[in-house]
């Protein structure tokens, strides 16, 4: 995983995804590539930028984005719908924070899933395959699809595939081949969930975070924090 | 003088540098105020901090919350501008077998270069670093003793600001009281860090960056700098003045619209510019220096990107600062009668002994750090806290299994979210969460994770370097650059023992490892040459014309004016990252160049 601790490490992981997500079956040959190799030398390799429509190497930092504006979305109407409900229950409102899906993470989903780069083509594939799989296991256990379902029908299903018990053994038949989809359906959907909700306003208060605010002086650890954890 | 456009040159300059980073930068600065007539040609945009700085952006209004990609590989608010580990337009070629001989080059195309986003970690080669194969018998000797560089290591903290302590310690040199600004107080993990690495024999001191932590003393800096110099001493006062102290927000890497860091195009461009004396051509890639029959670098032939038209400008002395391989590129590519081989290249050594930093990672989580309080923990930016190398004395006795140190830089912080944050929390909550179980789990683990990466001293060898592609070319029809890289079991021993010993601090805390550790196989646990962005040598300096590329200043011992003070003269690259090393040389070689500029020898 990535750990938030510095900007540092984390981007140093940025390639090593990258790559990884290269592989992805749903790349046009040749669309994404960053690197080709010249026929004569086995081997040799020639580093090249990526040239897919994305951004660009100079975008505009300043600008506000919104999910669409720069390369379309893919969710119709009914995937929207079911992953707005998907948002709304991995992340639900409490005393702490609004929903995900009242903060239209469910877009940001999509925006994510549609993007040209390596690594959301890679999650596209896991995002745009469960969702087809969810309503599919739906009607096969409720007659409905997900949308349709009880909430206690709902709490059925993310408690089957959103927790994946660490000693579970997997079920290598076809059967468990859908069971598996779903599972890493919910992995992925998840980890984006959270990475869109908490980025933003309501999420960093949500986790405590208080910074990114103009101070005179630097503020420091709580006394009575570093007493308790033993610390100097 | 000012930023110009390719028909506004100069007839004739004094001096060319090529490249506004860190040693075109300082480059520029000494000789400006020293009343020398300057171009600068820079290969990428304009670029301004004060309006261009991602600062207080947040995820969920940039495209993809900020994450890395592709295109911008550092993440969307990286200050990098059309580079990266590949760059629009400029290949280059790799030619070494096996995943972790693959040599990645990360270069900017924009004003100040990589100064604009690099961490700031300003530490000084200490006296061994300076005579490494009179200590251990490998490698080389600078032609220089670390006493010939502190004054200009002093000059250069006092000019870009770098907070830090003075500990005292073996090789990690101490700065002249008052030189260093105070630095900041750790942050909660680090403390925790710096607790439990001291307990098993790691010192933990503060980090040294280029950081302002207060305004500079603006009355006192200036006469230090340059006496009997009132021009000078009224311009850099104007510049400091300009300068803010940290605000205790937001990342470094994102630049710094406040001045308050240092990068080129915030400290050294500005006063450089208002001496009057410096014209910077942007968008204008070098493609070769030209020479005369005797020998003496006569200027340079460009690309002006904007409309790829070819320009030649001619001056005194030429300066390459363009990075290390860059300059090694341009030398290669400078072919005439008299260097068939490319400009100041008669041994052959140019493009020989390239080395980066040695680096590893481990990451952990740190029960004792879960359900922290509300905190504002954005700091400095960047680092508090390292351990410098702390195993001299075991080292030279022989009873470690490498020749060379590493500093360890280590983190922890309830920092901002961002793509990421909760993520693979299935690890620590049994198998996954979701509803408002996940949303409790998600604020008991922010902040408890921490890492450590080691950096790490790599000894030059001669499968380390680099030369021009025989076939592929550039979009501006440049001959490129091919890469060839190998490490020794030296590098591959430090970066075992940076995991074990990381693994060992992650226990002390009472943490566990999430990736790396000893068990780790050395070679992928190595990152590939050049991922630590440290790339020196090619061209090294030396006492020998025959084993040497340039002298103690610098200069090439073929072409008397052309000067190289990037990374490219380096020739050691001691765990302590290479900037602000590079910015006392190209301080020190302007020096030597002005006073041959007085003389009339150049």
């Amino acid at each position: 995983m990535k750990s938030p601790f510095s900007e540092r490490l984390d981007r140093r992981t940025a390639i090593k995804w990258m790559s990884t997500a290269a592989a992805s079956s749903l790349l046009k040959p040749g669309a994404f590539a960053l690197e080709s190799t010249p026929a004569a030398e086995p081997g040799v390799t020639i580093a090249e930028a990526f040239d897919g429509p994305g951004y660009g190497t100079d975008p505009d930092l300043l600008k506000v984005y919104a999910p669409g504006e720069l390369w379309p979305l893919t969710f119709d109407a009914h995937q929207r719908q079911t992953a707005a409900l998907l948002c709304g229950l991995i992340i639900p409102a409490d005393e702490h924070s609004p929903s995900a899906s009242d903060l239209k993470i469910h877009d940001f989903v999509d925006e994510w899933i549609s993007a040209p780069y390596p690594q959301q083509a890679g999650d596209r594939k896991i995002v745009l395959e469960g969702l087809v799989q969810l309503d599919a296991t739906s009607e096969t256990r409720f007659g409905k699809k997900f949308v349709d379902l009880k909430s206690m029908q709902h709490t059925e299903l993310c408690n089957e595939f959103a927790i994946v018990k660490p000693d579970a053994v997997p079920d290598p038949s076809e059967a468990g081949k859908s069971t598996r989809t779903l599972q890493r359906f919910f992995r992925t959907f998840r980890n984006l969930t959270a990475g869109g909700f908490y980025t933003t306003p309501e999420g960093m208060m949500d986790v405590g975070y208080t910074g990114n605010v103009v101070l005179a002086t630097q503020p420091k650890p709580p006394a009575d924090l570093l007493a308790k954890l033993g610390l100097d | 003088m000012p930023l110009i456009t390719s028909n506004k040159t100069q007839p004739e300059y004094d001096v060319i540098i090529v490249g506004s980073g860190a040693g075109g930068g300082q480059t520029a600065y000494t000789l400006t105020m020293e009343g020398v007539k300057v171009l600068m040609l820079e290969a990428g945009r304009s670029y301004v901090p004060q309006t261009e700085t991602a600062m207080f952006q947040t995820g969920h209004t940039s495209p993809l919350r900020g994450a890395s990609t592709p295109d911008k590989p550092f993440g969307f608010f990286d200050a990098t501008i059309d580079g990266g580990w590949t760059s629009p337009g400029e290949p280059y070629v790799r030619a070494s077998p096996g995943r972790e001989n693959q040599f990645k080059w990360w270069r900017a195309r924009m004003m100040g270069g990589r100064t604009n986003h690099w961490g700031r970690l300003s530490f000084r080669n200490g006296p061994y670093d300076f005579k490494p194969y009179s200590r251990d018998g490998l490698g080389f000797d600078w032609p220089l003793d670390y006493e010939d560089l502190e004054p200009y290591y002093e000059k250069v903290e006092l000019l870009i600001g770098v907070y830090g302590e003075n500990h005292g310690m073996e090789n990690t040199p101490d700065s002249a009281p008052g030189v260093l600004q105070p630095p900041p107080a750790p942050r909660v993990g680090e403390r925790l860090l710096k607790q439990r690495s001291t307990g098993i024999g790691v010192p933990v001191v503060a980090a040294h960056r280029a950081v302002l932590t207060q305004r500079q003393d603006s009355k006192n800096i200036p006469p230090k700098l340059h006496p009997n110099n009132p021009k000078a001493q009224r311009v850099l006062r104007e510049a400091m003045d300009s300068r803010a102290a940290c605000f205790w927000a937001t990342s470094c890497g994102r630049g710094c619209s406040i001045k308050a860091n240092y990068q080129s195009t915030t400290v050294h461009l500005p006063p450089a510019l208002n001496t009057g004396n410096l014209d910077i051509v942007p968008n204008a890639m070098v493609r070769e220096v030209e020479t005369d029959d005797a020998g003496r670098a006569t200027g340079v032939i460009y690309i002006d990107k904007t409309d790829g038209s070819e320009h030649r400008v001619k001056a005194r002395a030429v300066v390459l600062a363009a990075s290390a391989a860059s300059t090694v590129r341009i030398m290669l590519n400078s072919k005439s009668k008299r260097f068939p081989d490319g400009v100041a290249n008669s041994n052959g050594l140019v493009g020989k002994y390239l080395m980066d930093t040695v680096g590893a990672s481990v990451s952990g989580q740190v029960p004792m750090l879960e359900n922290l309080p509300p905190l504002n923990e954005d700091g400095a930016g960047g680092a508090h806290v390292y351990a410098p190398w702390w195993l001299y004395k075991e080292q030279i006795a022989g009873k470690l299994d490498f020749a060379r140190g590493y500093h360890i830089e280590m983190g922890s912080g309830k920092m901002m979210p961002r793509m990421g944050t909760g993520s693979g929390l299935e690890r620590f909550n049994g198998g996954g969460s979701w509803g408002k179980a996940f949303k409790k789990d998600v604020r008991r683990y922010h902040g408890s994770f921490c890492g450590m990466a080691g950096r790490g001293e790599m000894i030059p060898n001669e499968g380390s370097y680099c030369e021009i592609d025989p076939v592929v070319k550039d979009k501006w029809g440049i001959p490129v650059l091919r890469f060839y890289w190998e490490w020794s079991d030296h590098e591959l021993n430090q970066v075992a023992h940076m995991q074990r010993t990381f693994a060992e601090i992650i226990s002390a805390c009472g943490g566990r490892v999430l990736s790396g550790g000893p068990e780790k196989d050395r070679r992928d646990a190595i990152h590939p040459g050049g991922d630590i962005i440290h790339e020196v040598g090619g061209a090294i300096m030396g006492e020998n014309r025959r084993k040497s590329v340039t002298n103690q200043f610098g200069a090439t011992w073929d072409v008397p004016n052309l000067y190289l003070t990037d990374g490219a003269p380096f020739v050691s690259n001691a765990d302590k990252n290479p900037t602000l090393t590079l910015m006392a040389l190209a301080w020190r070689s302007a020096d030597h160049l002005v006073g041959e500029l007085a003389k009339g020898n150049i």
